[in-house]
């Protein structure tokens, strides 16, 4: 009893630690999933979370500038204009009409700043999105 | 062809019901005509589903595009070789790809054992036969792969056309890894169906011992060398093919082949508990239950859509056929665990902190709770779906914070475990164990320091690999030792005798080796830099040790594409080295891009860089250059431990009798003669 007691305690010590560290960097990388229209619902506190937002990018409006790279991304009649800061190069499938994912916050202005872009292929049955801004 | 290809199907379907139905009669009532017929319906099954497969590459090789799959993944000009992966390219193909490699282990196991083991073998088919069962389920009924296009014309009669030609291959899918990728991961999340079917055969039909972990012991190992190459080779495709610089991303998909991995490993650990002491019974039970439900989990996660990730097949309805699997499964193992649970009981117990089973106690539980975090982690956003209302993800702090210290305690398990003893350890072995080892990796981590190495993490990595290591050459120069005092010949002939008489203690040290070097790799990630500029003919960049000058900027036309390229000039420590050519890829008619990353690649470290596309001032080339240490350990540890793999499978040569007049007293038994803990015969 004496052995399966300590085994217990050094067992308790490691889960507790382990726990704790996964509670930490649980906290430093929440993300919240909210869809384009729950935007304009959300509190003074939800509005400066980490979010995730899909939706389509809308044809035409992918805007080069230097430093940032800029887009709308619409989600059934609902447009949200974008801006995509991070330094790593968009996914090979960004492009017109694909279905992106893109997290990063909102902006005061109302424009969400993105760190990272997530792109799908528009087309069915497919493979890789690659992801960017890691 | 196509018909015949279904029909394979639809007879494989009928056969698995008989394997199943039969199987069940075949037990009950003990009819050795059943029992033989019922295997055969086992065998037929595969056969069947080989048939299947092979009629679906002919359709890909003859470009039969009136079948819809062919002409997604296929088109007229593309290489036969990628006619032939296209096979797996897709949902309804790859899940008959899966049931192939499933039915490649089936077959090994149904006939290797076709005349022995009786009392197990009927229900082992039986196992087989349902897993088989429901992925023929899939392929007949809601992804089949021979579907045929139609329309609908005029007055609503349905015609079958024939396309002209394929879409193609998507061009992401083109690089050699995604060809090997899913045949080697499917062989191992396939491969761990068989010891999970004589697990629970060996539960429901009480038979006794641990008989059944000895039958599928080269299955295991086998398997579980599979999903370890199949890991690092889809980390491979992420790094040399994606383009942001890293291999390892904690993307639910690459959970999803981590998470078996982790109970697979933690199982063919703690068997040796049951082995050699009879503890763990239901503990090990378990742990293949959970090992085969991950199995079917990863493939439920990777193709149902319902956790967004990276690599997304279609958002399809296939879901819920496999949640319904998986409770099936897991109602299954609860029902015969609580029928028979009673004959599961332990012959000892722990007897002390300082033993073996202490260790193998301790791997299992870290190993198990990384696995815990990495499935929360993953599936974080489905609970907090339904706790909260809120759908939200943590990312890679989430996952690195607990899987670091995990991974640098199972490192110092690593070293450790091997040096205990059974049941207890005295305090003078320890010292002897393991002064020396933990000796070096405090040098090599006083070196390490100043040379650069200042991130904690990484440092107690450089300790521990060090203290791993010279434990392993320690347990190879004792043995050897002794066979050199017994039989002549030099050290290193001593050593690979040691090695052949028990190969699986010695490979298995093999395997570890290779997986310190994998941590030594993965640890070189703390000194990662990367920078990105313009670049036009004629400047340079500096980044670490290497000067990169940019030569040509220029189109390409290729076969299909036409590419940008820039022609980069590397130079490291001021001596010109090589040339590089990160391009960017426009593939004609479907307009997708593909970026292709060029890479330098030292065992030091990696120089990876990447053509990010035009600066849309300027309309110069960006290049984005990353310096990655240590990266080729990575991989060259992955072939280390498949090395180990295949070492620890090779069957043990026979201890030889040496007939020798006696020059000295003799020693009443072999045994007297070898320091505790290295056997003549080489068992533990």
């Amino acid at each position: 009893m004496n052995t399966k007691l300590k085994f217990g305690v050094g067992a308790g010590i490691i889960l507790a630690t382990l726990v704790a560290l996964g509670w930490v960097g649980a906290k430093e990388s929440k993300t919240y999933y909210h869809t384009i229209s729950e935007l304009s619902t959300l509190n003074q506190a939800e509005l400066r979370q980490h979010m995730r937002v899909s939706g389509n990018v809308a044809p035409g409006t992918i805007q080069h500038l230097p430093g940032q790279i800029d887009f709308v991304l619409v989600e059934e009649n609902n447009r949200l204009p974008v801006s995509y800061t991070g330094t790593d190069p968009l996914p090979d499938t960004f492009k017109d009409d694909a279905q992106a994912l893109v997290e990063g916050k909102l902006g005061p202005d109302g424009r969400f700043i993105a760190n990272q872009v997530q792109a799908k292929c528009a087309s069915k049955y497919e493979v890789a999105p690659t992801p960017s801004g890691k | 062809m196509d018909l015949f290809g279904s029909f394979a199907l639809l007879l494989a379907f009928i056969c698995a019901i008989y394997a199943i139905a039969g199987g069940i009669l075949a037990i009950r009532t003990r009819n050795p005509f059943l029992i033989k017929s019922a295997r055969n319906a086992g065998i037929a099954v595969c056969a069947l589903i080989f048939l299947a497969v092979a009629s679906l590459v002919y359709l890909f090789l003859s470009d039969n595009f009136s079948i819809a799959y062919v002409v997604q993944h296929s088109s007229r000009l593309q290489p036969s070789f990628l006619k032939i992966a296209a096979l797996w390219s897709g949902q309804e193909g790859s899940l008959l790809f899966w049931s192939l490699l499933l039915s490649i282990y089936v077959f090994s196991v149904l006939w290797s054992y076709r005349d022995k083991h009786p009392e197990l073998m009927p229900y082992v088919g039986v196992i087989l036969a349902s897993v088989q069962l429901f992925f023929l389920i899939l392929n007949n009924f809601i992804a089949n792969p021979f579907k045929l296009i139609g329309t609908v014309g005029p007055g609503g009669v349905l015609s079958w056309i024939t396309q002209p030609d394929g879409r193609g291959l998507t061009p992401l899918l083109q690089y050699p890894e995604m060809i090997i990728h899913p045949p080697m991961l499917y062989s191992g999340y396939t491969g761990f169906t068989i010891p999970f079917a004589f697990a629970l055969a060996a539960l429901i039909g009480r038979y006794p011992g641990e008989k059944w972990i000895h039958l599928t012991r080269r299955w295991t190992m086998i398997a579980w060398c599979f999903q370890s190459v199949g890991i690092l080779l889809g980390a491979h495709w992420a790094y040399a093919v994606l383009g942001w610089g890293g291999y390892w991303s904690w993307d639910p998909v690459e959970n999803a082949s981590l998470m078996p991995w982790l109970t697979g490993t933690a199982f063919l650990h703690s068997v040796m508990m049951q082995e050699k002491r009879g503890m763990m019974k239901v503990w090990n039970v378990w742990l293949v239950f959970i090992t085969f439900l991950l199995c079917i989990f990863g493939t439920f996660l990777t193709r149902s859509g319902v956790i967004s990730s990276v690599h997304a097949f279609a958002q399809s309805d296939i879901g819920p056929w496999f949640v319904g699997f998986l409770i099936v499964i897991l109602s299954v193992c609860t029902l015969a665990f609580l029928k028979n649970r009673d004959y599961l009981k332990s012959d000892n117990s722990l007897d002390s902190m300082i033993s073996r089973e202490s260790s193998f106690l301790f791997n299992n539980l870290i190993l198990l709770v990384a696995c815990v975090a990495v499935l929360s982690g993953t599936v974080f956003p489905v609970l907090s779906e339904w706790a909260t209302g809120q759908k939200i993800s943590v990312g890679a702090p989430f996952f690195n914070r607990i899987n670091i210290p995990i991974g640098l305690m199972l490192l110092f398990l690593t070293g450790v475990g091997p040096l205990l003893a059974w049941r207890r350890t005295s305090a003078d072995s320890l010292k002897r164990n393991f002064g020396m080892p933990m000796a070096g990796g405090l040098i090599a981590g006083a070196i390490a320091w100043p040379l650069g190495c200042k991130d904690l993490f990484s440092l107690a990595c450089v300790i521990l690999s060090v203290f791993v290591t010279l434990t392993i050459v320690l347990e190879f120069y004792r043995g050897a030792k002794v066979i050199r005092a017994r039989a002549g010949g030099n050290l290193l002939s001593s050593a690979v005798q040691l090695t052949l008489r028990n190969t699986r203690r010695y490979g298995g040290y093999v395997v570890h080796f290779g997986i310190v070097l994998v941590f030594i790799g993965i640890s070189g990630q703390a000194f990662n830099q990367d920078k990105q500029m313009e670049m036009s003919p004629g400047s340079s960049m500096q980044i670490g040790r290497y000067t990169l000058f940019c030569q040509l900027f220029e189109n390409v036309p290729g076969p299909n594409y036409t590419s940008e390229r820039v022609s980069i000039d590397v130079e490291r420590d001021g001596k010109q080295v090589m040339m590089l050519y990160p391009e960017k890829r426009i593939y004609g008619d479907s307009d997708e891009a593909g970026t292709m990353v060029a890479i330098s690649s030292t065992p030091r470290e990696d120089l990876y860089v990447v053509y990010a596309g035009r600066s849309p001032q300027s309309d110069k080339p960006v290049i984005h250059a990353y310096l990655n240490p240590l990266v080729k350990w990575v991989w060259f540890g992955g072939v280390v431990v498949v090395l180990g793999t295949i070492l620890a499978l090779i069957p043990n040569r026979a201890a030889a009798i040496i007939m020798q007049a006696a020059k000295q007293p003799a020693p009443a038994t072999a045994e007297q003669a070898i320091p505790a803990g290295v056997h003549y015969d080489g068992s533990d």
